[in-house]
């Protein structure tokens, strides 16, 4: 009695039924598509959400107000704020209760840049935000999402390197020329295909030039990173928001390893400036990239983990179907049983031919669900990309086979115990 | 090994008792039989009596309550689960009154499962079960499942599955019960010539028309021996064929 003899009987045992099978297979292949899915599900909109942290730039920190006061320094606030730095605007912010609340300035800005109050930083963007201008080209016209008004540095210290043309520099800034580096979505709403570098083009009535196309940044789920305009602080100012407070300042650290020494430097120097000492709570608050990626990873990984429980509780009650059909086949059978073991069929056989059973309905079970759940990530669902994680269909696999194994058993066992006489008299 | 003397059966003073308390049964009060080597046994009794639990001790189907069996020399009540199993599967072949086919496998499967059990090769399993068919007269229905077959058809191909691992003993408990007169000529047919050759043989019966078959009758009672009549030598030829004979 070789292995392959006990497969045969197993398969023949198994297709002697096979409406039973199929939906104990059924039950099995739910479990395992819905782990790898979940957990694929999980995966993905968590690296959706990384995505979107790195493209607040690398080792920055965003200094924004706060009306809200206390505790605010450090991570949290504004997590799917999306692209580059628009997590606050200028012009509708709100006055908080605190009495001398100061506003974020350029001089601020300037007092960040310095390297003797904040050696750690390597550069200092002030940003102004406007949205939903209206821009225009030749009759096409565009409501631009995002109109940032910033330094050079931004482009480097936000990720958002050039496609096309060049950005503008210090000289642009100083002398306010109304020059505009514009996103993907933007250029192909106003140009279409013809090259917008050197074109101008008119927002809100006020025209400015345009020196390059960003490049493709993606979808961030809320909000489209690529419907941006980025022009010299001083120019946005003047023509658009007026010289008022600034949305934002984004700093960028010298390296990953001093992003918290420049978060400290940072919060010191605007301590110092805004006048808070003491218990006053500060009037702004730094968003800082790495402990935000951090918290989200650690968040996003509950998330999945809960996803990936969910889907096993669904795999264990495939299991239990499983220990059902085996327990009604076993029963079913008895006879069959007691007949093999009149003809000296040992113990061994009928357990492994009841296991084999039980382990080919839960390992095909669990094959073809990995083939659906694999299919099923093609699609977006709930609008994320599902990302398999391999080790989720290893797992999945692995489970269902030692479900299989488990499960099936003690209906085994049973089966196997039998003394020959019972099994022959059952009725 | 076993000395060529000893008896193929040999039951001393077994008793069996099925349940406890009110509701107990002595189904066997004391058995004590030896079945000799070649020999062509009916066992017959009425209704209840005790010969199904006689035989079912004597396939190693079951256990006695007390007493000791020897089959072919080993005290079978020593054995474990695995060696219990291979004698099953060597020393014995059994024919029940119910065919006991395994249904949905053909008439060749189910002659060959002993065969697979024994750890026979396919090959080899096959050519020996195509014989054993042939030897039953079903050469031409090996392709065909038990619920394809007619009774008697059924009943030969349980003989063949008894008789394909060569065993020691061929039992048969009410093997004509559910056969009329003609399959149940052609299987007592089989038996006399199985006879013939040498092989052990143990029948239950109700009937004296399939008892005459046999060399040797018992009669039990009331899960006792009361009767046990030779009616020819055990190393001449069974009854029936030596009528023909001469
Ligand atoms: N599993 C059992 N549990 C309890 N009592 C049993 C069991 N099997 C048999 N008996 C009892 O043991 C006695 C002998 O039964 P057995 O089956 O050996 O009779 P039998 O001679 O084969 O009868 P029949 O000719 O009707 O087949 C009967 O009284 C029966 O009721
Ligand atoms: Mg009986």
């Amino acid at each position: 009695m070789n292995t392959t003899e006990v497969l045969r009987f197993a398969v023949r045992g198994l297709t002697a039924n096979k409406m039973r099978s199929a939906l104990t297979t059924l039950g099995i292949l739910i479990g395992v598509a819905a782990v790898i899915l979940l957990v694929a599900v999980g995966e993905g909109s968590s690296q959706q959400i990384q995505r979107n942290i790195q493209r607040l730039g690398s080792n920055t920190l965003t200094v924004s107000p706060s009306t809200s006061g206390g505790g605010g320094r450090g991570g949290g606030g504004g997590l799917f704020g999306g692209g580059g730095g628009g997590v606050a605007d200028a012009r509708q912010r709100n006055p908080g209760p605190r009495t001398q609340a100061k506003d974020l300035t350029v001089q601020d800005a300037e007092a960040l840049a310095d390297p003797r109050n904040a050696p750690s930083v390597k550069s200092v963007s002030p940003i102004v935000t406007a949205q939903g201008l209206t821009a225009a080209f030749e009759g096409a016209g565009h409501s631009i999402g995002q109109f940032v008004g910033t330094y050079p540095s931004y482009f480097e210290a936000s990720n958002k390197p050039v496609a096309k043309g060049t950005y503008f520099f210090n000289d642009d800034v100083l002398a306010s020329r109304k020059v505009v580096v514009i996103g993907k979505t933007v250029a192909g709403d106003l140009f279409g295909t013809v090259d917008p570098v050197g074109r101008q083009i008119n927002v809100s009535g006020v025209p400015f030039t345009v020196v390059g196309v960003l490049r493709e940044a993606g979808s961030s789920g809320f909000q489209d990173a690529d419907d941006v305009a980025i022009a010299p602080l001083p120019a946005v100012q003047q023509s658009l928001t007026g010289f008022g407070p600034l949305g934002q300042i984004l700093v960028q650290a010298r390296s990953a390893d001093v992003v918290d020494a420049a978060q400290s430097e940072v919060t010191g120097v605007l301590d110092q400036r805004h006048g808070i000492t003491g218990t006053a709570s500060a009037d702004f608050r730094i968003l800082n990239q790495a402990t935000l990626q951090e918290t989200v990873s650690a968040a996003t990984g509950t998330f999945t983990v809960l996803l990936g429980a969910v889907a096993a509780i669904s795999l264990l009650v495939g299991g239990i179907g499983i220990t059902n059909i085996m327990l009604v086949t076993v029963t079913e059978r008895t006879r069959e049983i007691g007949i093999r073991k009149a003809i000296g069929a040992p113990k061994g056989a009928i357990l492994g031919q009841f296991l084999a059973e039980a382990t080919m309905l839960s390992l095909v079970g669990g094959l073809l669900g990995v083939a659906i759940a694999v299919i099923g990530a093609q699609f977006t669902i709930a609008g994320v990309k599902p990302v398999i994680v391999p080790t989720s269909i290893a797992l999945a696999l692995g489970v269902s086979v030692a479900i299989g194994l488990f499960f099936g058993s003690y209906p085994a066992n049973r089966a196997a115990r039998l003394r020959p006489i019972d099994a022959l008299r059952f009725e | 090994m076993t000395p060529r003397s000893a008896p193929v059966l040999d039951i001393r003073d077994v008793t069996k008792v099925y349940g406890g308390g009110e509701a107990t049964v002595h189904a066997l009060r004391g058995v004590s039989l030896t079945v000799e080597r070649g020999d062509y046994v009916a066992i017959m009794g009425a209704s209840g009596s005790g010969k199904s639990t006689l035989m079912n001790i004597i396939g190693c189907l079951d256990v006695p309550s007390t007493g000791r069996y020897l089959l072919d020399g080993t005290d079978v009540g020593r054995l474990d689960d695995v060696r219990l199993a291979i004698v099953r599967n060597r020393k014995v072949g059994f024919v029940f009154q119910s065919f006991n086919l395994i249904p949905r496998m053909s008439a060749l499967a189910n002659v060959e499962l002993p065969l697979a059990y024994g750890g026979v090769k396919a090959a080899e399993r096959r050519s020996r079960a195509l014989a054993a068919l042939d030897r039953v007269g079903l050469a031409d229905r090996v392709r065909h499942q038990p619920n394809e077959l007619s009774g008697g058809q059924q009943q030969r191909v349980a003989v063949a599955r008894a008789l394909v691992t060569a065993p020691t003993l061929l039992l048969a408990d009410e093997p004509t019960g559910a056969l009329d007169s003609r399959a149940s000529q052609d299987v007592m047919h089989i038996f006399d010539r199985l006879s013939a050759r040498g092989r052990t043989i143990v029948v239950i019966t109700h009937e004296e028309d399939v008892a005459a078959h046999a060399k040797r009758i018992i009669r039990l009672m009331d899960g006792r021996v009361i009767e046990d009549v030779r009616r020819s030598p055990v190393g001449g030829l069974p009854p029936r064929l030596a009528e023909v004979a001469t």
